[in-house]
């Protein structure tokens, strides 16, 4: 079997899963940065008047229309020509970088969850005088995160499986890894083959979790 | 507002009030009062803008022109050197918090259990520590016959506890006035009676004002000590349900409630 070799095999894995470290910080970092802010985005829509609501729908439309990775490069140049800001880490711009990208997607869901909540619902907050942002907290956003969360959960696994676009601004996740060790080793077959089982043995029981969190939301 | 003649200030009094849904009007003109403890069912066709009328006193809906006055004070719309001037909503909250109503869907909270629905408000509105509330809570709960359902959710009480549940939710706020918009028409026959025997004990144990839209012509008969009868926005005629009832003096009233009564 000369397209495999165990052992490269074996002396790729421990350096892969150091790799692998890398992206789940990533993912984790990049999924809570997404989840505040997309709730704050939806809030923010919502709630600012006409004559301002243009300005981060603008922005929000921006960044949902431009490559993740285009904003990767661009923000991290931006910040490696600038004396302060070059002692920020590459990882860290890329967190935030993919955590304000999912955000604006994020943010679709939680509107769509805040709209699915029945009108009678606004109408029993309305006349009971409940004050708005108690009554958004108690009544409106545990409902609407029953059609939100399962979305929430495709989007930080579609995230995950996004952190290797973090190699342009050369971060040394799990697929940039594989690359380097492929590069020095010629066992680019077993290195990539292993990068693409540890994806599939952390996304495939994250979605069954997201399906069955589904499940149990969906009763009260 | 100066006192009327019976020297009360009226719990509720509309102003000339205008409701226009796009180019359909609703309500032109309206003008009536309701004094404080007193009874009223609003009957009529549907599309006659009786629950519109509960909308606008509890501001689910905005009125288009003229002013609601509750207990003598500008509800929405207070008038201010000539012009209609509106009130901001936390002026707005405060007499609001005084006003319940009661659904025809009962808009029970899904996502809490009953207890919950019904200390929501006292704690956050009225500002009641939860030891308080939930004692208010229970105490209601004892009256609408569901003390045994307190830790359930709404889903698994049927629509005739659900909307004892959303009668008792309104209780909790110590309402001075009580909107009541078609609360059994969602309802299963059977369930219907339990709803209202609950509504004629608060009627008798209480001096909630209480205006009330209903399909329900024996209950309106029981509680109400006035019925207005509304065709087109305006009202076509008022007076104690006995007379209303038995001998109205209008022939549409006459064509409605046999229509109704069959």
């Amino acid at each position: 079997m000369s397209w495999w070799n165990w052992q490269s095999a074996a002396d790729a894995l421990p350096l892969l899963l150091k790799g692998f470290g890398t992206t789940l910080v990533a993912t984790l970092g990049g999924t809570a940065i997404a989840i505040v802010l997309g709730l704050l985005i939806a809030v923010l829509l919502r709630t600012l008047p006409t004559w301002i609501v243009w300005l981060p729908k603008l922005v929000v439309a921006f960044i949902r229309n431009t490559p993740l990775v285009v904003q990767l490069v661009f923000i991290y140049t931006l910040f490696s020509m600038n004396d302060t800001l070059i002692a920020i880490s590459a990882l860290t711009v890329g967190i935030v970088v993919i955590g304000i990208h999912y955000s604006t997607y994020m943010s679709e869901s939680y509107r769509a969850g805040i709209d699915a909540v029945p009108q009678g619902q606004w109408e029993a907050i309305s006349a009971l005088s409940l004050p708005p942002v108690r009554s958004f907290r108690s009544i409106v956003l545990p409902q609407a995160l029953r059609a939100t969360v399962p979305s929430l959960g495709n989007y930080a696994v579609a995230m995950f499986k996004d952190t290797p676009f973090l190699m342009a601004i050369y971060v040394t996740e799990l697929v940039r890894t594989a690359e380097q060790y492929g590069g020095r080793t010629f066992a680019y077959t077993e290195a990539f083959t292993l990068a693409g089982l540890i994806f599939l043995a952390a996304s495939y029981p994250t979605s069954l979790l997201i399906r069955r969190l589904e499940k149990s939301l969906a009763t009260y | 507002m100066p006192p009327t003649e019976t020297g009360q200030v009226p719990a509720i009094e509309f102003r000339d009030v205008k409701k226009r849904f796009g180019d359909h009007t609703v309500l032109k003109g309206l003008n009536f009062t309701v004094q404080p403890g007193e009874r009223v069912t609003l009957i009529g066709p549907s599309g006659s803008g009786k629950t519109t009328i509960l909308r606008l006193i509890m501001t689910l809906e905005s009125l288009t022109d003229g002013y609601i006055d509750v207990h003598g004070k500008p509800l929405t719309h207070e008038e201010r050197g000539g012009k209609r001037v509106a009130l901001p909503g936390k002026q707005v909250r405060a007499t609001t918090k005084r006003i319940g109503m009661v659904f025809q869907h009962f808009n029970l909270f899904p996502n809490m259990t009953v207890i919950e629905n019904l200390i929501e408000a006292p704690m956050h509105v009225l500002g009641l520590n939860k030891a308080e509330a939930t004692t208010k809570a229970r105490g209601l709960l004892e009256k609408v016959g569901l003390s045994d359902k307190e830790s359930e959710h709404p889903s698994r009480l049927s629509g005739g506890q659900q909307q004892r549940v959303a009668i008792a939710r309104a209780l909790a706020m110590d309402p001075d006035i009580l909107l009541l918009d078609e609360v059994t028409s969602a309802l299963d026959p059977e369930l219907v009676d339990d709803v209202l025997q609950v509504l004629r004990d608060i009627a008798q144990e209480t001096d909630i004002t209480m205006l009330i839209v209903t399909h329900e012509m024996q209950f309106a008969r029981d509680v109400s000590q006035r019925v207005m009868m509304f065709d087109e926005g305006v009202i076509l005629e008022e007076g104690h349900p006995d007379d209303i009832f038995t001998n109205p003096s209008q022939e549409r009233t006459r064509k409605f409630l046999s229509a109704v009564l069959d």
